[in-house]
């Protein structure tokens, strides 16, 4: 690893002013302390976050919830309220990593975990990710784990996060405080698709500080749940997998969100798939449109059928269908 | 690493930390500007000494360290603390050898930095029991001969102690899922399982 420069911020105010291109925030560090040791990332300086006053879980008037930035993955998926109003998001969480990983990670640090790209993860390598313009080494190359929707002609690798999954079905919201104070984004608009700058993930400008990610009141009658698919049964990232949050009043299906994980450069959403149930559509042909776009590479033509099977699943259930 | 260090062998280096990468004086946040006067971008290349007084408490015990921020907890406990329980398997969060308790959690501590963990509380295998007094899951894996060659062990015994606290279901398949970030490469999962369902009382 690199030397840097180390410091605690005490206040946000101080963490939000030290940020700066060159300098990160330390969360929980299991993508960060990782990537430096392989010296894909090589920041100046690290400022801890974990001291400030980021780590609790409110519950709204409105009913919704705002979770701190540095909320662990373990307390957040524990934690009573979210497992009775959000159970997709716990149950996603509990899918990703290990128990020793999720007692570190934060949800501002899960939120921008890096591809697992291996191409990406080994400075020896051609990776426009990386290192922009020099290539992907990836494209014809091994990309079993790798996107199917989204991808460019620069870049296919996957959003590897379970929880982003969830936040996306969810509708989450993050606040953010950057160098005009403080702002929101949906998360919607959060994740931008690689095309031919795939080194630029989300819409964070250098220095922005994520301070927590707020989640909307669900209606009485909303289902939620969360697949994954894997190599194995644990500890390992998913292939494909699918949340789905699903509104149900009187019999009909009133609201209706889902995204999937594991086949997209960014956590997959499609609101055209969802109004294919919404407007009294079957459950093959919201699937059917929700994959039509897929691109298989070389290794991960499994995916599709893969995706088609977890997202069905998935949404047979929430229906009862 | 850079050129200046690259001819030093990795401990060799920590252990003398001294020389770092360029380009970290200028930040106003470095520490080390208490000693050294501000560099200006100009004077670049700079190569600070990028050593800071670290207090950790560790097993109990107090201990003051003057140490780079890029020592992982991992290695500060092996390398410098000659705290050699703790084992290194992979380095990157995958395998959990290196799962010691943190103000009584479980966390890796190679992807720990051990300036980040001042006024924590944390535990290592050494602090968990003695040879005449060991923790009971120390005695369940002897009795269940929970291990092969031994290396991932203390990991699995400081995972399976902190999952006593959790909530972890009765099944074997929750407590294979809650175990589930320790590897151990001799595959002695069955005993190991056994051994801590028999401290749980399950
Ligand atoms: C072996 C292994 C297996 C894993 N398996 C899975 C899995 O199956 N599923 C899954 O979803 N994930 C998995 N992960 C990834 C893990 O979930 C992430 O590493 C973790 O969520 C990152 O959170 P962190 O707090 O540790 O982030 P950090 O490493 O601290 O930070 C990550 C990035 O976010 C930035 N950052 C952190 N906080 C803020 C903030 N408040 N504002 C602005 N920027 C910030 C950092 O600067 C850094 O760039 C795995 C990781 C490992 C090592
Ligand atoms: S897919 Fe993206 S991350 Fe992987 S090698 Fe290509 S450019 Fe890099
Ligand atoms: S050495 Fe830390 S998880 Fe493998
Ligand atoms: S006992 Fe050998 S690795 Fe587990």
């Amino acid at each position: 690893m690199q030397s840097f420069g180390y410091k605690k911020a005490g206040s946000l105010d101080e963490a939000a002013r030290t940020g700066a291109d060159g300098i990160k925030f330390l969360g929980g560090g299991t993508t960060l302390i990782d990537l430096m040791k392989l010296e894909v990332e090589r920041p100046k300086a690290l400022v801890d976050i974990t001291a400030l006053p980021l780590a609790a879980i409110e519950k709204q008037k409105d009913g919704g919830v705002k979770i701190g930035a540095t909320v662990r993955n373990s307390d957040l998926a524990h934690n009573d309220y979210i497992k009775k109003n959000y159970a997709v998001l716990s149950q996603a969480l509990l899918a990703g990593a290990s128990a020793q990983l999720r007692n570190k990670a934060t949800t501002a640090g899960n939120l921008l975990q890096r591809t697992r790209c291996t191409y990406f993860r080994d400075p020896s390598r051609a990776c426009n990710k990386r290192v922009p313009k020099s290539g992907c080494g990836a494209i014809g190359g091994h990309n079993r784990n790798l996107a199917i929707l989204g991808t460019s002609n620069d870049c296919i690798a996957t959003n590897p996060s379970d929880m982003n999954v969830a936040m996306m079905a969810l509708g989450a919201r993050v606040h953010v405080l950057g160098e005009k104070g403080e702002r929101f984004i949906n998360i919607d608009e959060f994740y931008l698709l690689p095309g031919n700058t795939p080194e630029k993930e989300t819409v964070l400008q250098p220095g922005d500080l994520i301070t927590a990610v707020s989640l909307p009141a669900l209606p009485a009658g909303t289902v939620t749940s969360y697949l994954k698919l894997r190599d194995r049964a644990s500890y390992e990232f998913a292939l494909a997998s699918s949340a789905v949050v699903a509104s149900i009043q009187g019999g009909k299906l009133t609201r209706l969100r889902f995204a999937m994980g594991g086949i997209g450069t960014k956590p997959w959403r499609n609101p055209e798939a969802e109004k294919v149930l919404l407007n009294g559509g079957t459950i093959q042909d919201a699937v059917a449109f929700f994959l039509k776009d897929a691109k298989p590479q070389s290794e991960n033509g499994f995916k599709v059928e893969l995706a088609k099977r977890c997202l069905t699943h998935s949404l047979k259930n929430a229906l009862k269908a | 690493m850079s050129e200046e260090n690259s001819k030093v062998s990795r401990r060799s280096f920590l252990r003398h930390a001294g020389v770092a990468g360029a380009g970290v004086a200028a930040l106003p946040l470095i520490s080390n500007a208490q000693n050294a006067p501000p560099i200006s971008e100009s004077e670049k290349p700079y190569v600070p000494d990028g050593a800071q007084d670290v207090r950790l408490n560790i097993n109990g015990k107090n201990y003051d360290l003057k140490i780079e921020p890029r020592v992982t907890l991992l290695d500060c406990l092996r390398e410098n603390l000659n705290l050699t329980g703790t084992k290194k398997g992979c380095d990157h969060g995958q395998c959990g050898a290196c799962t010691i308790h943190v103000n009584g959690k479980r966390v890796n501590s190679c992807l720990s930095l051990a300036i980040a963990h001042q006024g924590d509380a944390i535990t290592t295998i050494e602090g968990l029991g003695t040879t005449q007094k060991p923790h009971p899951m120390q005695k369940a894996f002897m009795e269940h001969d929970a291990y092969q060659c031994g290396y991932c062990t203390s990991g699995q015994i400081m995972s399976a102690t902190a999952l006593l606290k959790e909530p972890c279901g009765k099944a074997a398949g929750d407590v294979r899922e809650a175990m589930s970030g320790n590897i151990c490469r001799c595959g002695a999962y069955k005993n190991i399982l056994e051994a801590i369902q028999d401290v749980r009382g399950v």
